[in-house]
């Protein structure tokens, strides 16, 4: 157990974190119907008790890798924000030097090694950065993270299927937020029982709230101790929703994908709020919140001022970094 | 017949309503089927038209719907398999390439696979390596298939209709950067026969080949290419397997010069198999070496800045034919300014 100030200390450090993937997505939804940034982007907000959780009971040298809808994760990893948004201005300054876009983030120095938009694509990649753990055993863990829809596809049960086989120090966090692009679950799946692959596969699974971002770390930190020690990997199954459309600033309500009343009550569990009033409960003022939410202001303001004053990466520069050159390799 | 001018995404709708209307067996399966924005206006309300049992949207499982329709294909159906994005059909490409393209050739004629999959390259708009890949060539390659890319309103009409009645494993590819173009479409369903290429422009100097959206750019690169004198003639590929080798062959020999213009890469593309066609059937007639138009040697990237200088365009193709033509000829026939631009 931790001791009552530690304690405040932690859900103050997961409270920065998700009030500024919070700030970022909500400026980047801004930016986005501005118009100034171009690339296609999935906005996570919403959904911030899952990666700031998952990521919390993770080391700075363990690994994550996402997918299309994965800001949140690089910033919990610990990802340059300044990085992130000149990546979605396609500046050279970007994460991906201009070349990703939101969709292709990566930080390798804090264990982002990339996220990639085709659906359940980065789920065998993390089982094998776990593998490459297990091999040199260096007691790292990796996070696999990706949404309801990737587990309609093959390559997920068989990633599954090695990694527990192999008892691969891996975790499976499926974010569950009911959608994929324009359909609901049930519109594409026979039962909503995503947590039951687990038991098929053979590893432990559970469903949790992904609203609720001590449910989330306390599962996470079972299940990082568990594949850090050899007893090989989980399935989280975070219940979230994601506030904004499918891609982009939009709420997909007009096109009839969703209803309104369903986001309004999803609001209603909004993660931050209920965090706040944790830490409220705590004995931390409004004024202290107020103050990390003007901190992470001004810290989001200033990414965007980078990203703008940043310059565009050279058109000479097309057809580098294809292959890793020779001055690289003795790098 | 009455033929009016559409767009080439209402040419796509219109022969999507007018096989589901005219043959029960014919049905349409993939993701974004029901959505307002995966494959833009080209199947809007198909759904509402023909019903949900029909026009299925699928789960995220491009595998499993692909086998799917190969089956239902095998089993007496009509599918037409949808992928919105070209790089998502990539997760299929065993059902395709090991099961349909070998079907009937390994069980010597006695089944086949009628079934259509219709991949969309969606480049641009910044969306990066994952979402922008043009891959006729790779489907090309493989035997037992064919490969269909319409360029124009009329084409995506009839070589979806000639698809589907086909009774193979049709890839039929269409281009978003198409899908606003238009032309002159007869109402009444008709097919173009797969297999044969379409002179769009005739001209004595010099054969532009061209694939796709390609054969837009080229259009463009023949008209500026008539400012400095140049003749091209414009040869809209359509079919990149089978491909029409007596259609190139006879345009080349009266030309004399070829131009491959293909939105891909250029190593081991669809350039490379008509120029190596043309020097082996037509060398004697060739006056220069073979043009190749194409995307430079790397992944797509996002930026803007490296997005523009990424795509090619009829400049590309107007620089290739004045380096093999010499820099061109006045009006009078008279060779002009020399080299690479
Ligand atoms: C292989 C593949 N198929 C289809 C798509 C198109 N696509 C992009 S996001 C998405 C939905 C994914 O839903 P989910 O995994 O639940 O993630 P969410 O968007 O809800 O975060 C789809 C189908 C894709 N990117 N890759």
């Amino acid at each position: 157990m931790l001791r009552t100030e530690d304690r405040v200390v932690l859900l103050r450090a997961l409270y920065v974190t998700m009030v500024r993937m919070r700030g970022v997505e909500e400026t980047i939804a801004d930016l986005l119907e501005a118009k100034e940034i171009g690339c296609p982007t999935h906005l996570y907000t919403g959904q911030e008790a899952v990666a700031a959780g998952v990521c919390a009971a993770l080391r700075a040298d363990d690994y994550v890798f996402g997918g299309h809808r994965s800001h949140g994760h690089y910033l919990a990893k610990g990802g340059d924000l300044n990085a992130l948004m000149a990546e979605l201005y396609g500046k050279k300054t970007g994460c991906s030097g201009g070349r990703g876009g939101s969709m292709h983030l990566v930080a390798p120095e804090v264990g982002v090694l990339g996220t990639a938009p085709l659906v359940a694509g980065t789920i065998p990649i993390a089982v094998g950065a776990a593998l490459a753990s297990a091999l040199r055993g260096d007691g790292r863990v990796t996070v696999a993270f990706f949404g309801d829809g990737a587990a309609e596809e093959g390559v997920f049960h068989e990633s599954m299927n090695l990694a527990a086989h192999r008892k691969l120090p891996v975790i499976f966090a499926c974010e569950n937020n009911s959608y994929a692009s324009h359909m609901h679950l049930l519109e594409r799946r026979a039962r909503d029982n995503i947590v039951a692959s687990a038991e098929a596969h053979g590893m432990p699974g559970r469903v949790l709230d992904g609203n609720d971002v001590l449910a989330v770390l306390s599962a996470a930190t079972e299940a990082v101790r568990d594949a850090r020690s050899g007893a090989g990997p989980t399935l989280l199954e975070c219940r979230t929703y994601r506030w904004r459309g499918h891609v982009g600033p939009a709420l997909d309500f007009d096109v009839g994908v969703r209803r309104k009343d369903e986001l309004c009550e999803w609001r209603g569990k909004d993660p931050v709020t209920r965090l706040a009033e944790h830490l409220l409960a705590c004995g931390m003022t409004r004024e202290d919140l107020d103050g990390v939410r003007r901190d992470v202001d001004a810290e989001v303001h200033k990414a965007v001022t980078f990203a703008r004053e940043s310059a565009p990466p050279e058109v000479e520069s097309l057809t580098e970094h294809v292959y890793r050159s020779a001055s690289e390799r003795q790098g | 017949m009455t033929a009016r001018s559409i767009s080439y995404a209402q040419a796509i709708r219109e022969a999507f309503a007018q096989l589901l209307a005219q043959d029960s067996r014919v049905f349409v399966i993939g993701q974004g089927l029901w959505s307002p924005w995966y494959v833009g206006t080209s199947m809007q309300d198909i759904d509402t038209e023909f019903g949900r049992e029909r026009i299925i949207d699928s789960p995220v499982s491009e595998n499993a719907t692909t086998g799917a329709a190969i089956g239902a294909a095998l089993a007496g159906m009509r599918p037409i398999v949808v992928h919105p994005r070209m790089d998502f059909m990539l997760l299929a490409v065993d059902q395709i390439v090991n099961e349909a393209a070998n079907w009937h050739y390994m069980f010597n004629g006695r089944v086949n696979v009628p079934v259509v999959i219709r991949p969309v390259i969606n480049r641009g708009g910044e969306q990066g390596a994952q979402h922008s890949q043009a891959l006729h060539a790779w489907f090309a390659h493989v035997p037992g298939l064919k490969v269909v890319m319409p360029a124009t309103p009329y084409d995506a009409k009839g070589l979806l209709i000639a698809a589907v009645h086909d009774g193979n494993p049709v890839v039929y590819i269409d281009d978003r950067w198409l899908y606003g173009e238009m032309g002159e479409v007869p109402e009444d369903p008709y097919s173009v026969p797969i297999g044969q290429a379409a002179v769009r422009r005739r001209g004595r100097d010099v054969t532009v080949v061209a694939t796709s959206y390609m054969v837009v750019e080229a259009m463009k690169a023949a008209s500026a290419l008539e400012e400095v004198g140049i003749d091209a003639e414009v040869i809209d590929l359509r079919s990149v397997r089978p491909l029409d080798e007596a259609t190139i062959f006879a345009s080349v020999k009266k030309t004399g010069r070829l131009v491959v213009a293909d939105a891909a890469w250029l190593s081991c593309g669809v350039g490379a198999e008509v120029a190596a066609r043309v020097a082996g059937g037509a060398f004697e007639a060739l006056r220069a070496p073979i043009g190749r138009v194409g995307l430079p040697d790397a992944p797509a990237p996002t930026s803007r800045a490296l997005e523009d200088a990424y795509y090619p365009r009829a400049g590309q193709i107007v620089t290739e034919v004045r380096r093999l033509t010499g820099g061109g000829k006045s009006r009078d026939g008279v060779a002009v300014a020399r080299g690479r631009h």
